[in-house]
């Protein structure tokens, strides 16, 4: 098997040397933090004043975990490090109504989270002569600008498809010979029962390799793609408050997945006790960006669940593997691709008059896809006695989650009192997707 | 005027029968009723001899209910005569929503329970006078 590197003097690099760069960039990303006024406040205090506080990776752990909810109490700028003239593009997570969370990227920040991009594309195997379909939305998610760019910095050709449209997209695919798509796996399965439909069989398509992620899946899922397609399927990890899909990606031997560690730096931690497990054990992903300085996020818990591999790659490279993503530590869902927190829907849902007090999501699978259906109970005051309105509702609800989470639910509006009622903790999500 | 009542139902097996027993238990007699199926739900509409205590009855057990304003409207039982009455409310511009009728007397009376739109802001009771059709009010249709 031909192995190609992007980098390799720093993709075979010995730890010795990658820990080298670690601390090199970490007091970088210190000189950056100390500039926002989050980290500011946080830092001292941590006993973290200058760069030079920093001896050894080891007193990284003296800064203190950035949750989620930092980032939106400091929404917008509370972690910006540079004048917005600085700033060459922003991305967003989902949440419109709620306080969203934003990323901040300079010319140089953009310029490194692009390169790692490449640097994963080339481990798959993919190169210049590949066309690449990109599938994942554009616009404020970051899936589909981070791929776009490190792909065109490969010299892959780009259609720059974005997701849906089913029968347009196998039509892209089939004029333009594309080669590898990057793509939700729950989506690639859907388009495959697509294709008879539309008169097109596997061998009419130039597919060679798909790159899946946003959401996650169990290794029957991959090889049922592979089967399927005839092509190869890789893993890759990425969050928007590390930049996107390029934070950990499979090589060419699909043995989970590098984590770039010049880039980021990975801890395992059991979410209860926030202590260090030890390699190959199952803990909560905690990333350090080092390759960003407009917006400095260090020790950040991404509330995904993984472990760590050690053993060498025989592809040759260092950087340690990290498991497919197992499952989540707090209550998020990952909607054909879409994170939603079940809190979300509920401020959304409970604002609007008609709705009484109980509300259940349910989330299953519809063929190969996730379907979200929220469940609300009609508030019987507010019933005026015609279909009309219970339909207008059942719109409202579902428009107003729409512009909230970015997905369309199913809305079923229930009798007052027939939803299950908790008298402790409530259960609101009912998940029957198969388990990983 | 008279009223109806308009019960909200989930469509799944026993919630009829559940609006029925506490109908039943409060000595509610039922004079007619349609459903009016929506997929997922329906509504189901009811013409019964005490609709206030219905109404009360059924919301104190939890149920989104409501009472409407319906037109009920005397027709005998002839051929042509729906007909007659509907071109009326079209000429008169009236929009129905919902409608359910029902023979009282075979080759003498029937009746027409309209729900008209923005009822209360139309000349519907005009028109159908003027169609030559009586109108019953509420103790008229409760006690047929």
């Amino acid at each position: 098997m031909e192995i190609r590197y992007w980098n390799k003097e720093v993709e075979t690099a010995d730890r010795q040397k990658i820990e080298q760069i670690q601390l090199q960039r970490l007091k970088t990303i210190i000189a950056s933090a100390l500039k926002t006024p989050f980290y500011s406040r946080r830092l001292p205090v941590a006993g973290i004043k200058s760069p030079d506080d920093i001896k050894s990776l080891d007193d990284l752990r003296k800064i203190p975990f950035t949750m989620k909810d930092d980032l939106r109490q400091n929404y917008p700028k509370g972690l910006l490090s540079v004048d917005t003239s600085e700033v060459v593009r922003i991305h967003t997570s989902s949440g419109t109504t709620g306080i969203p969370t934003v990323i901040y990227l300079s010319a140089k920040d953009l310029d490194a989270a692009t390169d790692i991009m490449a640097r994963s594309i080339i481990a798959t195997g993919a190169g210049r002569t590949d066309i690449l379909q990109n599938m994942m939305s554009y616009g404020l998610f970051t899936g589909g600008l981070c791929m776009h760019y490190g792909a065109e910095r490969v010299g892959m050709m780009v259609i720059p498809a974005a997701g849906g449209n089913t029968k347009r997209q196998v039509q892209l695919m089939k004029d333009f010979r594309t080669t590898v798509l990057h793509i939700t796996p729950s989506y690639l399965l859907h388009i495959h029962s697509k294709l008879a439909e539309y008169g097109v069989a596997v061998g009419d398509l130039a597919l060679k390799k798909a790159f899946i992620g946003a959401e996650p899946h169990s290794e029957g899922t991959r090889k049922k793609i592979e089967e399927l397609y005839k092509i190869d399927a890789y893993n890759s990890y990425g969050l928007s408050e590390m930049n996107g899909p390029g934070v950990a990606f499979e090589c060419v031997y699909k043995n989970d997945l590098h984590l770039w560690e010049d880039a980021y730096i990975v801890e395992i931690i059991n979410p209860k006790t926030g202590e260090l497990v030890p390699d190959g054990q199952e803990g909560e992903v905690v990333l350090t960006n080092l390759i960003r300085n407009a917006m400095p996020l260090m020790r950040y818990r991404t509330r995904d669940l993984a472990f760590l591999h050690t053993e060498p790659c025989p592809c040759g490279r260092t950087h340690r593997r990290l498991s497919r993503i197992l499952g989540r530590s707090d209550d998020m869902l990952i909607i054909n691709g879409v994170n939603v927190f079940p809190s979300q829907i509920e401020e959304v849902v409970m604002k609007i008059p008609e709705v009484g007090t109980n509300y259940q999501i349910c989330v299953e699978k519809y063929g190969e896809l996730d379907k979200l259906i929220v469940k609300v109970e009609l508030y019987s005051k507010m019933f005026m006695g015609e279909a009309k309105q219970i339909d207008n509702l059942k719109h409202k609800i579902a428009e107003e989650l729409k512009a909230s989470i970015t997905i369309k639910p199913a809305i079923e509006l229930h009798e007052p009192g027939v939803l299950p009622a908790f008298e402790g903790k409530a259960v609101r999500v009912v998940d029957t997707r198969p388990k990983l | 005027m008279a009223k109806q009542l308009h019960v909200f139902v989930e469509n799944k097996p026993g919630r009829l029968k559940a609006i029925t027993d506490n109908l039943q238990k409060i000595g509610v007699n039922i004079r007619a009723f349609a459903i009016q199926d929506r997929g997922d739900y329906g509504l189901m509409k009811l013409i019964v001899d005490n609709p206030e205590q219905a109404h009360l009855s059924l919301a104190d057990m939890g149920c989104a209910c409501a009472l409407k304003d319906v037109l009920a409207i005397s027709v005998p039982d002839r051929p042509g005569n729906l007909h007659r009455l509907l071109t009326a409310l079209v000429t008169g511009g009236i929009n129905i929503i919902d409608a359910h009728g029902f023979v009282l007397q075979p080759n003498r009376q029937g009746i027409c329970v309209l729900e008209i739109e923005n009822l209360a802001q139309t000349n519907a009771e005009q028109v159908v006078k003027d169609a030559g059709f009586d109108i019953l009010d509420g103790d008229q249709l409760y006690n047929l």
